[in-house]
C-alpha cells in the first residue's frame, strides 16, 4: 500500500506555510476553521495564487497572512485596508484579500474601512469577528456586545456596538455577507462568491474566542459555541441590515445581505479622466515584467 | 538607469520648491502619491494630481495621514515608486509607519514641509523643528536619511536623489523642506531625461524558491521583488529572519535591528552629501540647512564685509550646510572641531541639531546654538553676534 493512500494530502497544504506550523492559535479558536473555508474557496474558484496577495492588521486574526503560501503582509495596526488599497491601486492585475480582527477593521482602523467601501475600492475584506480585542487579552471592542464581562468592563459592557453589515452597506460594500464558524460551507461558498465581485465587498464571521471571551462569561468552550451558533443563528438571505444587529444571547442572522453593482475606484478614475483628458491620459503604468493571466470561472474573471 | 522622458519636463522654468519637489518626484520615477492635504505642502500633491494622469500612475487622497503613509508602501509592493507628502501634525501621525518601513525595507520618500509646532502652531509659517523627529520620531533603533534642500532647484534636484537612496538602501528617506524653501519661487533648471540618473528597483534575479526576502547582499542590503510574482514572500513589523517569517528572538532582534543601522551607517561616504564653504583656515564654521543656510550665508557675508578681528586678524568664517543632515556627518564635523575655534548653529528651532554638532565636536571646539522658534527666518545679526562671539 503506498504511503500516499495512508496519509492522503490534505487539500488545504498546499495553501499553508507548512513549515511555520504549528500556528499560535488556541484549541477551540474559530480562526483556523475560516482559514480553512478560505482555502476551500480558493480551490472551487482556481484562483491564480500568484495573483492573490493577502493583507492583515495586527491580532490573532492578523495573522492569517503569516500562515498563507500567498504574497502575503502582515501590516500595522488598523492599516490593513489602506496598505491593500495602495497595493490594489499600484498593481490592479492582483487579487487583494484583507483578513483581520473586528478591533483591528472598526477601531483603530474604521475610518479606513468605511472610506474604502465609500470608494469602492475593488478589495475583499474578511473580518473573524470574535467580539473582543483577542491578542492584548480580551479588552472590550467596537462589537462586544453589552451585558458581558471583558478584561476592560470587569463589571460588565454598557457601551452600544456597531452592527457590522448594516455598518459595511451604509458606507457603499457591493457585498456584504455575514456566517458563524459553525457554517463553513456556506461562508467557503461566501468567500467564493466574493472572489468573483468586483467591489468593495465584506464577510463578517462570528468567531469563538474561548480562552478571552466564552469562558469569562461562562459560555463554555469551543465546542458549546458551535453549539450556540447552530441553535441560535437564522439564515435570512437579503434581511435588511439594520434588522441584524448581535447581542449577548439574541438570534445570530446569517447569510448575504447585500450583493449589488456600484462602478469600482479605479473604473470610475480611468473614465473620469479619460472623460476630461481624451487622448492625454495614460493608464497608469508602474510595475514591471507581471505576466497577465486569466482563469475563467463561472464566466467571471479572477485574480486576474 | 536614466529617467523615463515621460516624468520629465525638461526646460527652464520658474517654480516654486514645492513644484519643484513634485516636478522632482515625477523625474525621479515616483508613479504613485498618497496624500492628506495640509498647509504649507498642499501644493506637492496638486501638482502630481494634475501631473499623473497624463504621465501614468495613480494619486489618491486618503482620509487621514495614517492611511497615505501605509498606503504608499502597499503601492511600493505593488511595483511603483512612491511617496507622501506632508507637515507638522500630518509628519506626527505618519510616525509609525516610518518604523514600518524602517523595519520592512520598503523604499519610498516622505515629503516634510515643516512649519511652526508644535500641534497646530503656525501652519502658513516656516520652522525646523521636525529635524529629530524625522531622525528619531518612531519607536525602536533604526537609522535615518534625510535630505534639506535650499532652493526651488534642489527641491527638483534632491527629490530625484532622495528616490535613488531609498531604492538603492531599500530604506524610507525623509525629504525636509521647509515653508520659505517650499513657497519660495526660483529658477529652476530641469535637464533631459537621458542626463537624469534614476536608481531602480533592487529586483532579485533569483527565482522563487532560491530567493530570500531580507537575506542582505554585500552592501547590507536585500534584494526585493513585487507582489504578483509567484515568489508567495512575507512581509512583517515584527521581527523577522532572512526569509521574512517572524522570529521573536534575542538574536534575530540583534541581527536584524543591527543590520538595519548598519546599512545605513556602513554605507554613510554613499548616502552623505553635504557643502563645505570657505573651511580651509576658518576660525569659525556655521552649521546650517534648509532656508537657515541662506540667511546665514548673508551673515558670513556681513563678517567679512565689516571686517571684524580677533587678536588684529580678521575672522575667517565658512559654512558647512548639511544637506543631508541624517545620517550626521560625525566624523566630519569632529575633524573641523579639531581645527577651528568654534560652531555656529543657526536653525528654526529652540536646538536640534546644535545638540549633533556639540556631541560630534566632543569638546574640541565650542559649539554656539542659534534658536529661533519658528514664525520667520533669522534676522541675520543674531548670526553675526554668534560668529563673533565663536570666534574669540
Ligand atoms: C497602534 C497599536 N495599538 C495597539 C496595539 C495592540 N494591539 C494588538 S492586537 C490588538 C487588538 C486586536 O483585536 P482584533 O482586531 O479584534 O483581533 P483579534 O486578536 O481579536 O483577532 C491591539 C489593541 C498595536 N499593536 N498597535
Ligand atoms: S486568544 Fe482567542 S482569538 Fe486568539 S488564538 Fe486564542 S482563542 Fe483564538
Ligand atoms: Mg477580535
Amino acid at each position: 500500500m503506498s504511503t500516499e493512500l495512508i496519509h492522503p494530502e490534505n487539500p488545504v497544504e498546499q495553501f499553508l506555510r507548512s513549515d511555520r506550523i504549528p500556528h499560535i492559535w488556541c484549541p477551540g479558536c474559530g480562526i483556523g476553521t475560516t482559514v480553512n473555508c478560505f482555502t476551500r474557496a480558493l480551490i472551487d474558484s482556481k484562483a491564480n495564487l500568484d495573483k492573490l496577495a493577502i493583507v492583515s492588521g495586527i491580532g490573532c486574526t492578523g495573522r492569517v497572512a503569516g500562515y498563507l503560501d500567498l504574497d502575503s503582509f502582515h501590516t500595522t495596526h488598523g492599516r490593513a485596508i489602506p496598505f491593500a488599497t495602495g497595493l490594489k491601486l499600484a498593481n490592479p492585475d492582483l487579487s487583494v484579500v484583507v483578513y483581520s480582527g473586528d478591533g483591528d477593521l472598526f477601531a483603530i482602523g474604521g475610518n479606513h474601512f468605511i472610506h474604502a467601501a465609500r470608494r469602492n475600492v475593488d478589495i475583499k475584506v474578511v473580518c473573524v469577528n470574535n467580539l473582543v480585542y483577542a491578542m492584548t487579552g480580551g479588552q472590550t471592542g467596537p462589537t462586544t456586545p453589552g451585558s458581558v464581562v471583558t478584561a476592560t468592563n470587569p463589571y460588565g459592557t454598557f457601551e452600544p456596538s456597531f452592527n457590522l453589515p448594516q455598518l459595511a452597506e451604509a458606507a457603499g460594500a457591493v457585498y456584504v455577507a455575514r456566517w458563524t464558524t459553525f457554517h463553513v460551507r456556506q461562508l467557503a461558498r461566501s468567500m467564493y462568491e466574493m472572489f468573483q465581485k468586483k467591489g468593495f465587498s465584506f464577510i463578517e464571521v462570528l468567531s469563538p474566542c474561548p480562552t478571552l471571551y466564552q469562558r469569562r462569561n461562562k459560555m463554555g468552550d469551543g465546542l458549546d459555541t458551535m453549539k450556540s451558533y447552530k441553535e441560535k443563528s437564522k439564515k435570512r438571505d437579503g434581511a435588511p441590515t439594520s434588522e441584524v444587529p448581535l447581542t449577548r444571547d439574541g438570534e445570530i442572522v446569517v447569510g448575504k445581505f447585500v450583493d449589488r453593482e456600484r462602478p469600482d475606484y479605479l473604473t470610475l478614475m480611468k473614465a473620469q479622466f479619460q472623460a476630461s483628458l481624451g487622448e492625454r491620459y495614460q493608464e497608469p503604468e508602474m510595475h514591471s515584467g507581471c505576466e497577465f493571466e486569466q482563469s475563467e470561472i463561472d464566466g467571471g474573471t479572477i485574480c486576474q | 538607469m536614466k529617467a523615463d522622458p515621460k516624468g520629465v519636463l525638461t526646460g527652464t522654468h520658474f517654480m516654486d520648491g514645492d513644484h519643484a519637489c513634485c516636478e522632482g518626484a515625477l523625474a525621479g520615477g515616483a508613479r504613485f502619491a498618497a496624500g492628506y492635504p495640509i498647509t504649507p505642502s498642499t501644493e506637492i500633491v496638486e501638482r502630481f494630481s494634475s501631473r499623473i494622469p497624463v504621465v501614468g500612475g495613480v494619486f489618491i487622497q486618503m482620509e487621514d495621514e495614517l492611511a497615505a503613509s501605509i498606503t504608499l508602501q502597499g503601492a511600493v509592493w505593488g511595483g511603483a515608486k512612491a511617496f507622501t507628502v506632508t507637515s507638522g501634525p500630518g509628519f506626527s501621525l505618519m510616525m509609525e509607519h516610518i518604523g514600518y518601513a524602517a523595519m520592512t525595507e520598503t523604499p519610498c520618500v516622505f515629503v516634510d514641509v515643516q512649519r511652526g509646532g508644535p500641534s497646530t502652531g503656525l501652519p502658513t509659517l516656516p520652522a525646523q523643528g521636525d529635524m529629530m523627529q524625522a531622525r528619531w520620531g518612531s519607536h525602536g533603533d533604526y537609522e535615518m536619511i534625510a535630505l534639506c534642500p535650499n532652493s526651488p532647484q534642489e527641491c527638483f534636484d534632491l527629490t530625484i536623489r532622495a528616490f535613488n537612496l531609498a531604492e538603492q538602501f531599500r530604506t524610507p528617506v525623509m525629504f525636509m523642506m521647509d515653508e520659505c524653501v517650499g513657497h519660495m519661487t526660483e529658477k529652476v533648471v530641469i535637464p533631459p531625461a537621458e542626463e537624469i540618473e534614476v536608481t531602480p528597483r533592487r529586483i532579485t534575479s533569483r527565482k522563487p524558491g532560491d530567493f530570500q526576502l531580507f537575506e542582505p547582499c554585500a552592501d547590507q542590503v536585500p534584494d526585493m521583488v513585487e507582489a504578483g510574482q509567484g515568489y508567495h514572500f512575507h512581509v512583517t513589523g515584527l521581527t523577522h529572519s532572512e526569509n521574512g517569517y517572524p522570529s521573536m528572538t534575542v538574536k534575530s532582534q540583534e541581527k536584524l535591528v543591527k543590520r538595519l543601522c548598519s546599512k545605513i551607517r556602513d554605507n554613510f561616504d554613499k548616502i552623505s552629501l553635504n557643502e563645505e564653504t570657505d573651511l580651509e583656515n576658518a576660525d569659525v564654521a556655521v552649521v546650517a540647512y534648509g532656508i537657515t543656510s541662506r540667511v546665514a550665508m548673508r551673515a558670513i557675508r556681513i563678517v567679512r564685509e565689516r571686517g571684524f578681528k580677533v587678536n588684529n586678524r580678521k575672522i575667517r568664517v565658512g559654512m558647512y550646510r548639511l544637506i543631508t543632515p541624517w545620517p550626521f556627518p560625525d566624523e566630519r564635523i569632529h575633524a573641523l572641531a579639531g581645527r577651528i575655534r568654534g560652531f555656529v548653529v543657526p536653525e528654526l528651532n529652540l536646538g536640534q541639531m546644535c545638540r549633533e554638532v556639540q556631541r560630534a565636536a566632543g569638546g574640541h571646539a565650542v559649539t554656539i546654538p542659534v534658536p529661533h522658534a519658528g514664525g520667520t527666518v533669522h534676522d541675520p545679526e543674531t548670526i553675526v553676534a554668534a560668529i563673533l562671539e565663536a570666534a574669540k
